[in-house]
C-alpha cells in the first residue's frame, strides 16, 4: 500500500494519464459524469456515484458495428474496426466494481462478446471506498463491502491522504509505472477508516434488504402474484432505471439506412419499452405491468436462477434516485417481503 | 400539509361511500420520506396515502390508461393547479374518457425538489417530517432542518397562476400558498440575449447529456400519441439512443415543435429528467414567441387565423437582432 497527500491528487492523475487514458468523475452541467483527464479536471470526490454507471466503458450505450454498401449486385461489408486504447477508470465505487462481474457472466460466457471482451482486457478499474454512503445505497444486501472495494486498484481517501493498493496483476503493473510519486505507508493505517465506513453501512436503511421471498418462492408463483397489479401503475415505461443501472445488459441491434450506406449499430435497450421482445407475430408483453415485472423478475429471480444465486443488482441505488415517479427495486422487494 | 392530507382522505371516503367513485389516483408514502409515488388506491383502502411536500408528480396523464374501461367505474384524480392544465388538454384532445373521471382540485403551496436538498450537501436522508414550512430531515449523519421554500421545484418557482381548470370539484383550494419567485419568461429572456453561437453552445452542452430515456416524453401531457414517431419502426427515425449529436438535437427539437402551442408549461419534463436538462426553456421560448406573434396561449393561437398574425417572414426581422 502507498499514500499521497490528497491535495496532490492531480499528480497521481498526471502520472496515470502518462501511461494510459484516464477517466475521472466530475461535476458537469448539473450532472456527474466520467471525463477524460486533463489538467483542468476537478475530481468530484464528494459525489458518491455518477448518474450513469461505469458500464459505458465496457458496454457503450451506442456502438457502430458495420456498414453495408451496395455495389452493383454485391454487397460490401465494412467492419467497424475500432482502435481500442488502453484506459483506466478512477473512482469506481464498490457496487459498480461488482457490476462488472455480473456483466462478465453475460458477455464473457461462450460465445464471448468480442467488443466487451477487448474493452475488459484493456481497462484498468481503480475503485474508491465510499466515505459517506447514501440512504439509497443497499450494496451490503448483496455482500458488497464499500469499505473494501474490489477492482484492479483500490483507493481510500482519508485524513488528508489518498491510499493506493493494487489488487490484481493489471493493478500491480500500473502501480509499478507510477510508484515514484507515492510515499510509503503502513498496511494498517486505514483500518480505522474502514471500520468507520463499516459502521456507517450498518445504518443503511435497506442495507439488509429482505430478499427471502424471491430466494425461496417458486418463480411461477412470484410471476403470477397479484402484488404486481398494484405496484406497477405509477411506471411511465421511460426506461431511466435501466439506462442508469450498472447491471442492465439488454441491447438492440438495428440498421440505419442513410441513403448511401446501411449502418448497423447496437444500442442499449430497455425491457420497460413497448417494442422490447417485439417479434413478427406481435409482442408477448403487451402491458406495462408485464414489462415492469420482467425487470425485477430478471434481477431478483431469473438471473440468480441461472447464475448460482447471484442477483443482477448491486444495490447502487441509481434507480432509486433517478426514477421520476419514485418506483424502484427496493420498493418491489419490500412489497413482496410483507406479503 | 398533514392536515390537508387528512381532510382529503375524509373527502375520498365520503365520495366512495356515496358511490361517486370506485378508486383513487393519488400519492403513496415512500421509503425515505421524499419518495411518494403515483398510486391507484382501490377498494377504499387508503393505507399509506399521502399528500406532502414531495407530491410533485402530475397525475393527469395516468388518466389515459385509467379512464379507458367503462366497466371500472369512476376514478378520482387529485390535481394541483398546474396539474389541471395538462388534464384539460388531455380532455380537449379527447385522450381521456372524461366521464369516467372525477377530478378533484386540491391546494398547493409549492412542492419540494429532493435533488436540490441533496445537492446542498445533505446525505443519507431516512425520514422527513413537516412542520409548516420546516422540513425536519432525519439522516444517517444526524438531524437537520431546512425551510421548504428554499428547495422548491423549478416549476413551482415560476408558478404562473393557481387557476384550476376542468375540475369536478375544488377542495380547500383557498389554502393555496404563493410560491412564484420570478417571472417564468425571465430565463428565456436571458437566453434570447445570447448570440447564436452562444445559444448553440448552451443547448449543445445541455443536450449532450441526454440519455434518451424518454422520461420527458412519457410524462408529458401533450405527448399523448398512441405511437410516438421515435418508437415507430416504420417511421425511419425510430431510435433508442442518440447515435450522434445531430440525433440528440433532433429528438428534442421535434418534440418541442410537436408540443408547440399545446405545451401547458407544467414543468414535468424538467422535473423528471435524470440529467437535469432544462427542457422547459425550449418549450417556454415557443410559448413566449406564440404569445408575441399569434396571440394569447389560452386561445389556441396556432389553430386560429387572425389578420394580425405575423407572416413567416418575421424571422428575417427577428433574426437580425439575433433573437
Ligand atoms: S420504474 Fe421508474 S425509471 Fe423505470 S421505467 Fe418506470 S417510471 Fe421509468
Ligand atoms: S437495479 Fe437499481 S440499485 Fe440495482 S444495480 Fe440497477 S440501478 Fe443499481
Ligand atoms: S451502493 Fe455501496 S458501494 Fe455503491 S456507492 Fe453506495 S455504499 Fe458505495
Ligand atoms: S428525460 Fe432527459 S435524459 Fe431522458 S430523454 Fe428526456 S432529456 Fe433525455
Amino acid at each position: 500500500m502507498y499514500k499521497l497527500p490528497f491535495e496532490e491528487i492531480n499528480k497521481l492523475f498526471e502520472a496515470v494519464s502518462l501511461n494510459t487514458a484516464l477517466y475521472v468523475p466530475v461535476k458537469k452541467n448539473d450532472t456527474v459524469v466520467y471525463e477524460k483527464y486533463s489538467e483542468n479536471t476537478i475530481y468530484a470526490y464528494d459525489e458518491l456515484n455518477t448518474v450513469k454507471s461505469a458500464k459505458d466503458f465496457f458496454f457503450p450505450q451506442v456502438q457502430d458495428i458495420a456498414q453495408f454498401k451496395l455495389r452493383g449486385k454485391s454487397i460490401e461489408i465494412i467492419n467497424n474496426e475500432e482502435d481500442y486504447e488502453s484506459f483506466a477508470v478512477f473512482g469506481v465505487r464498490a457496487c459498480d466494481a461488482k457490476s462488472f462481474e455480473i456483466l462478465d457472466k453475460v458477455f464473457l460466457a461462450e460465445p464471448a462478446d468480442p467488443y466487451y471482451k477487448e474493452r475488459r482486457e484493456k481497462g484498468v478499474i481503480i475503485t474508491a471506498a465510499c466515505e459517506k454512503p447514501d440512504e439509497v445505497c443497499f450494496c451490503t444486501a448483496f455482500g458488497i463491502k464499500p469499505w473494501e472495494p474490489s477492482g484492479d486498484v483500490s483507493v481510500w481517501i482519508s485524513g488528508g491522504y489518498i491510499y493506493w493498493q493494487a489488487n490484481t496483476q493489471k493493478g500491480l503493473e500500473l502501480t509499478g509505472k507510477i510508484k515514484d510519486i507515492f510515499n510509503a505507508c503502513e498496511e494498517n493505517e486505514i483500518e480505522y477508516f474502514k471500520a468507520q465506513i463499516k459502521n456507517i453501512c450498518g445504518k443503511l436503511p435497506f442495507g439488509n434488504l429482505d430478499l427471502k421471498y424471491f430466494k425461496e418462492t417458486d418463480e411461477k408463483d412470484i410471476f403470477s402474484s397479484s402484488v404486481w397489479d398494484e405496484i406497477y401503475k405509477g411506471c411511465l415505461g421511460c426506461g431511466t432505471c435501466t439506462f442508469v443501472c450498472p447491471t442492465c445488459q439488454c441491447y438492440d441491434i438495428r440498421d440505419f439506412d442513410n441513403g448511401k450506406t446501411v449502418e448497423r449499430f447496437r444500442c442499449w435497450d430497455s425491457c420497460m419499452y413497448s417494442d422490447f421482445t417485439k417479434m413478427a407475430h406481435g409482442n408477448p408483453r403487451k402491458t406495462q405491468k408485464e414489462r415492469f415485472r420482467q425487470r425485477f423478475m430478471h434481477k431478483l429471480k431469473y438471473f440468480p436462477m441461472n447464475n448460482e444465486g447471484i442477483y443482477s443488482c448491486v444495490g447502487c441505488g441509481r434507480c432509486v434516485r433517478s426514477c421520476p415517479q419514485k418506483l424502484n427495486i427496493v420498493k418491489v422487494a419490500e412489497a413482496f417481503s410483507h406479503d | 400539509m398533514q392536515m390537508i392530507a387528512e381532510k382529503i382522505k375524509e373527502k375520498i371516503k365520503e365520495l366512495t361511500e356515496n358511490g361517486k367513485i370506485s378508486r383513487v389516483m393519488g400519492w403513496k408514502k415512500g421509503l425515505y420520506g421524499y419518495d411518494s409515488e403515483p398510486f391507484v388506491f382501490e377498494n377504499g383502502d387508503l393505507r399509506d396515502f399521502t399528500y406532502d411536500a414531495f407530491s410533485g408528480a402530475n397525475l393527469c396523464k395516468y388518466m389515459i390508461a385509467q379512464s379507458k374501461n367503462d366497466g371500472d367505474g369512476k376514478i378520482l384524480v387529485l390535481l394541483k393547479p398546474c396539474d389541471t392544465w395538462g388534464f384539460e388538454l388531455l380532455d380537449k384532445e379527447h385522450r381521456i374518457k372524461r366521464e369516467n373521471i372525477y377530478a378533484l382540485g386540491i391546494p398547493c403551496g409549492g412542492m419540494v425538489d429532493i435533488e436540490k436538498i441533496k445537492k446542498s450537501g445533505v446525505k443519507g436522508i431516512t425520514e422527513i417530517s413537516e412542520k409548516e414550512d420546516t422540513l425536519i430531515l432525519k439522516t444517517m449523519y444526524g438531524e437537520k432542518e431546512v425551510n421548504k421554500k428554499d428547495y422548491l421545484l423549478d416549476k413551482c418557482l415560476v408558478c404562473s397562476s393557481k387557476e384550476y381548470k376542468d375540475c369536478d370539484e375544488l377542495f380547500m383550494t383557498d389554502l393555496c400558498g404563493d410560491t412564484a419567485e420570478y417571472d417564468r419568461f425571465e430565463e428565456v429572456e436571458k437566453l434570447e440575449k445570447l448570440s447564436s453561437s452562444e445559444k448553440f453552445e448552451f443547448w449543445r452542452s445541455q443536450l449532450e447529456k441526454c440519455i434518451r430515456c424518454n422520461a420527458c416524453r412519457n410524462v408529458c401531457p401533450a405527448c399523448s400519441c398512441v405511437k410516438c414517431v421515435f418508437d415507430n419502426d416504420n417511421s425511419g427515425v425510430a431510435a433508442k439512443a442518440n447515435a450522434n449529436d445531430f440525433e440528440e438535437n433532433l429528438f428534442h427539437i421535434i418534440r418541442a415543435f410537436h408540443v408547440c402551442g399545446r405545451c401547458v408549461d407544467c414543468g414535468e419534463c424538467s422535473r423528471v429528467c435524470p440529467q437535469n436538462i432544462p427542457l422547459h426553456l425550449l418549450n417556454r421560448k415557443y410559448i413566449k414567441d406564440i404569445k408575441e406573434l399569434y396571440g394569447d396561449e389560452d386561445e389556441a393561437a396556432l389553430l386560429t387565423f387572425t389578420t394580425e398574425d405575423k407572416e413567416p417572414s418575421v424571422v428575417y426581422e427577428r433574426g437580425k437582432n439575433n433573437v
